[in-house]
C-alpha cells in the first residue's frame, strides 16, 4: 500500500523511538507539520526561535543520551538552526536536524526561502543529506540515526524538499544501514592497550585527564575506578565535569584557562598524562610547549583524527572510553603512589579556590543552589556564571551539567535548560545565566511558560558583558568597550511571559529565593543582582602555560 | 614534500564538494585533484596531490577518512606507483620554428592534435618530470594556453585499493 510520503518520514521517526521534536513551521514544512497533526504520535514543542528548537533538541540530547530532534523550515527557518548545529557539532551531540527545502525543480534558482543549507552546514555537521527522491526517506533517515549516536556523535541535517513530502510511496522501514565507509572503531588495539598498563605502572606522578568522550561512552564508573586504582588525581575539562564527584579525594576539578590552580599544577608536574576521551583544546592545554612537559602522554579516543592533533602522543588508543578502559582495568594492580597524593593534597589545600566576601558574590550563589539543590542538571550560558557554575557547583554526575564548550554559544543555557527539563521532567533543571546571555534567547520564556516547563533561571545579572568586560580590565587597561550592558528588569519580563520573578540584591536572599522558586509551580526567574566587577579566577592568560596561573592572590600583588 | 593521495569515495552528489571544503576550512594546500568513477559505478577514485609534511598529511587523511562517504586513503608516496598527467599546451608556431616545435613534440612522445596558421597545440601524456622538461622546452616559442588534468596515480604491482566488500568480491 502507498502512504504519504510525510507519513513516511514520521513513520521512519517513529522505528527511531523518537517522542520528541523541538520546531517550528513554515511553508516548506506544512506537509510534515500536517502529519504530526494527524498522527499524533510525537510530541513537538513550538520554540519562538529556531536558534532555540537546535539548543533545546541539543539539551535534550545531553540531559538523556538519546539522539534530539529539531525541525525547521526552508531559507530562514534552516539558517536559524546553524548556530545550534554549529555548537551541537563542537561538543559531539548527537542530534538529527530536519530542514524544509524548496520543491526539487526550483532548487538553485533562488527560489522564495531557499538556502543551500547543506552547504552552509558541511563543517558543522557530521554528515548531511539533500533528499533527492521521495524514497530515499526511509533509509535516509536510518542513516541520519546511526551516524549521529554512533562512534564520535555529531549532528545530522537532512533537508527535504517539499515536493519530496506530497507524494506518496510504498513504505519499508530498513533493517540495516550500508555505509562503506562508516566504521566507527571501538575496541581499543590490545597491544597499545597493554603498554598503556605498562605505563601506568611505571607512572610516579600520573594526572587523568578526562572530558566529554568519557561521559558520553559511559565511563564514568570506570574512570573512578582507575582513578582509585592507581591512585591518579583526575582533571576534568568542561564537558566532564561530574566525572569525578567534586567532593572526591582524587578529584582536582577543571583544569585550563580558569581551571583550579592544583589541577594545572599537576598536570604541569605529571609524568604520565591518561588522556580519555579529550581533544586537548586550546583553552585546556594553554601554550602547548609548557603543557605537561615532562610526561607522556597516553591518549584514548574514539575520533583517530584527534590523536596527534595538538599534542604528540605517546600511546594513542582509538576506541570507545568504556571497552578501553574495561580492558586496561583487567591489566593494571593497585598502586599506592603516597608522596605524588600528599603533594597533590597539599596544593589542593594550598590552593583551594576562594572569593572575597562583601555584597552579592556569584560564586556565593553558586554554593548555595549546589546546598539547596545537589541533584539539579545545571545548563549554563556562556561567559564568567559559566566559569563560575563550573568551579563551585559540587558536581556529581556527568550528565546533570549541560554547557557550551568548543563553540561557546551564549544564549545556549535557557534553551537547552527547557530540552533538559522536557529529557528530565522528574528533576530540578537550573539554568545559571548571565544578563548578556539570557536576553539573546529569553523569547523561549514563552516556550517554557505555554508547556509549563518548568525550569528555574538563575540570572548572574551584573549589567556587564562580565568576561569580556575582565579581559578589558586585565589586558585592555579597563576601556570597557560596548560591554556595559542597560538595566532590565527582569521579574517584569518574567511577569509579561506568564513566569515568575524573583529579584535578590544581598546575600541573606538567596536560599530563600531558591527555595522560593523550587517551591513555585512555574518557570521561574531569579534576578541576582551580583558584584558589577567580580572577575573569575584563577586565570591562565591566553598564550601562557598552564602553571602560569593568575589567582586572587597574585592578581592583587600586582596592582 | 609532495604526497599522493588515492582516496576512494562513494559516488554520490556532493562528495568532491566535502572533500574540496575539508582541505581548504582546515588550511591544506591541494596541488591538485582529479576524480572520475572506477571499474565499479558506484564508486569514483580521486587523486589528491598535497603538500604538507609527514603530521599534515596524517591529519589530511584522518580527517578525509571522517567523512563518511570516503571508503579509502592511500598514501601512496610511501609505496611504488605510477603517476600521469595529461597537458594540452597552445604553442605560437611560426616559420623555422614549426619544425623545431614538431622535433620537439616527436622526441617526448606528444602529439600534435590541432594546427593552425600561427600555432599548434600538443597533447603530452606524461608524469611531472616528463611535462615540466617538456614545457621548458616549449617556453621559448611561446606559450600561449595551457591546461592540464592534474595528477592520476595508481599504485604499482596487484595490490588493489578497494573496500574490504570489493576486495571479497
Amino acid at each position: 500500500m502507498e502512504i504519504n510520503c510525510a507519513k513516511a518520514l514520521i513513520k521512519s521517526l517513529e522505528y527511531e523511538h523518537v517522542d520528541t521534536i523541538f520546531g517550528y513551521p513554515g511553508a516548506a514544512v506544512i506537509p510534515i507539520y500536517d502529519e504530526l497533526y494527524k498522527q499524533g504520535s510525537i510530541h513537538h514543542y513550538l520554540v519562538r526561535h529556531e536558534q532555540a528548537a537546535a539548543h533545546a533538541a541539543d539539551g535534550y540530547a545531553r540531559a538523556t543520551g538519546k539522539v534530539g530532534v529539531c525541525m525547521a523550515t526552508s531559507g530562514p527557518g534552516a539558517t536559524n538552526l546553524v548556530t545550534g548545529i554549529a555548537t551541537a557539532y563542537m561538543d559531539s551531540v548527537p542530534l538529527v536536524a530536519l530542514t524544509g527545502q524548496v520543491p526539487t525543480d526550483l532548487i538553485g534558482n533562488d527560489a522564495f526561502q531557499e538556502v543551500n543549507i547543506t552547504g552552509i552546514t558541511l563543517p558543522i555537521t557530521k554528515h548531511n543529506y539533500l533528499i533527492r527522491e521521495a524514497s530515499e526517506i526511509p533509509q535516509t533517515i536510518k542513516e541520519a540515526f546511526h551516524i549521529a549516536s554512533t562512534g564520535r556523535p555529531g549532528p545530522v541535517l537532512i533537508d527535504i524538499p517539499k515536493d519530496a513530502v506530497t507524494t506518496t510511496m510504498k513504505f519499508e522501514y530498513p533493517k540495516k544501514v550500508n555505509l562503506p565507509g562508516y566504521k566507527p572503531t571501538y575496541e581499543g588495539h590490545p597491544l597499545q592497550v597493554k603498554r598503556a598498563a605498562k605505563a601506568i605502572s611505571e607512572a610516579h606522578r600520573p594526572v587523568i585527564y578526562v572530558g566529554g568522550g568519557a561521559k558520553m561512552s559511559g565511563a564514568t564508573e570506570e574512570v573512578r575506578v582507575l582513578a582509585e586504582t592507581v591512585m591518579a588525581p583526575v582533571a576534568m575539562t568542561l564537558m566532564g565535569m561530574g566525572i569525578m564527584p567534586a567532593d572526591h579525594p582524587l578529584s582536582l576539578g577543571m583544569l585550563g584557562m580558569h581551571g583550579t590552580k592544583y589541577a594545572n599544577y599537576a598536570v604541569t608536574e605529571s609524568d604520565l598524562i591518561i588522556a580519555i576521551g579529550v581533544r586537548f583544546d586550546d583553552r585546556v592545554t594553554g601554550k602547548i610547549a609548557g603543557f605537561a612537559p615532562n610526561a607522556r602522554i597516553i591518549h584514548i579516543d574514539i575520533d583517530p583524527a584527534e590523536i596527534g592533533k595538538n599534542v604528540r602522543v605517546d600511546i594513542p588508543i582509538v576506541g570507545d572510553a568504556k571497552k578501553v578502559l574495561l580492558k586496561l582495568l583487567s591489566l593494571i594492580r593497585v598502586t599506592r603512589r603516597n608522596e605524588w597524593n600528599e603533594k597533590v593534597k597539599a596544593w589542593k589545600g594550598e590552593f583551594a579556590l576562594e572569593f572575597e566576601g562583601g555584597g552579592l558574590k556569584p560564586q556565593y550563589v553558586v554554593r548555595q543552589l549546589s546546598e539547596i539543590c545537589p541533584d539539579a542538571v545545571v545548563c549554563t550560558d556562556v561567559g564568567q556564571h559559566q566559569m563560575w557554575a563550573a568551579q563551585y557547583f559540587n558536581h556529581k554526575h556527568p550528565r546533570n551539567f549541560i554547557s557550551s564548550g568548543g563553540l561557546g554559544t551564549m544564549g545556549y543555557g535557557f534553551p537547552a535548560s527547557i530540552g533538559a527539563k522536557i529529557g528530565r521532567p522528574d528533576e530540578t533543571v537550573f539554568d545559571i545565566a548571565g544578563d548578556g546571555s539570557f536576553t539573546m534567547n529569553c523569547q523561549e520564556l514563552a516556550t517554557a511558560v505555554a508547556y509549563d516547563v518548568q525550569v528555574k533561571v538563575a540570572i548572574f545579572n551584573n549589567g556587564y558583558l562580565g568576561m569580556v568586560r575582565q579581559w578589558q580590565e586585565f589586558f585592555y587597561d579597563k576601556r570597557y568597550s560596548e560591554t556595559k550592558l542597560t538595566e532590565i528588569n527582569f521579574v517584569k519580563l518574567a511577569d509579561a511571559f506568564g513566569a515568575y520573578g524573583i529579584r535578590v540584591d544581598r546575600p541573606s536572599e538567596v536560599a530563600p529565593a531558591i527555595r522560593e522558586a523550587m517551591e513555585t509551580p512555574k518557570p521561574v526567574i531569579i534576578d541576582f543582582r551580583v558584584a558589577p566587577e567580580e572577575n573569575v579566577f584563577p586565570m591562565v592568560p591566553a598564550g601562557a602555560a598552564l602553571n602560569e596561573i593568575i589567582d586572587l592572590k597574585s592578581r592583587k600583588g600586582d596592582r | 614534500m609532495k604526497h599522493t593521495l588515492s582516496v576512494l569515495v562513494e559516488n554520490k552528489p556532493g562528495v568532491l564538494a566535502r572533500t574540496a571544503g575539508l582541505f581548504s576550512r582546515r588550511g591544506y594546500n591541494i596541488e591538485s585533484l582529479t576524480v572520475g568513477v572506477t571499474e565499479n559505478q558506484d564508486m569514483s577514485r580521486m587523486t589528491i596531490v598535497v603538500s604538507g609534511d609527514d603530521e599534515v598529511v596524517e591529519q589530511v587523511t584522518k580527517q578525509l577518512n571522517k567523512l563518511i562517504e570516503v571508503i579509502k586513503v592511500s598514501d601512496l608516496t610511501k609505496e611504488s606507483y605510477i603517476d600521469r598527467e595529461l597537458v594540452l599546451i597552445k604553442v605560437a608556431a611560426e616559420g623555422e620554428n614549426r619544425m623545431e616545435i614538431m622535433q620537439i613534440t616527436n622526441i617526448f612522445r606528444a602529439r600534435i592534435v590541432d594546427v593552425a596558421p600561427k600555432s599548434l597545440v600538443i597533447e603530452v601524456t606524461g608524469d611531472e618530470g616528463k611535462i615540466h622538461a617538456l614545457t621548458c622546452m616549449l617556453r621559448q616559442f611561446g606559450i600561449k594556453e595551457m591546461v592540464r588534468t592534474g595528477r592520476l596515480a595508481l599504485g604499482r604491482g596487484p595490490k588493489v585499493i578497494a573496500s574490504a566488500k570489493e576486495q571479497v568480491g
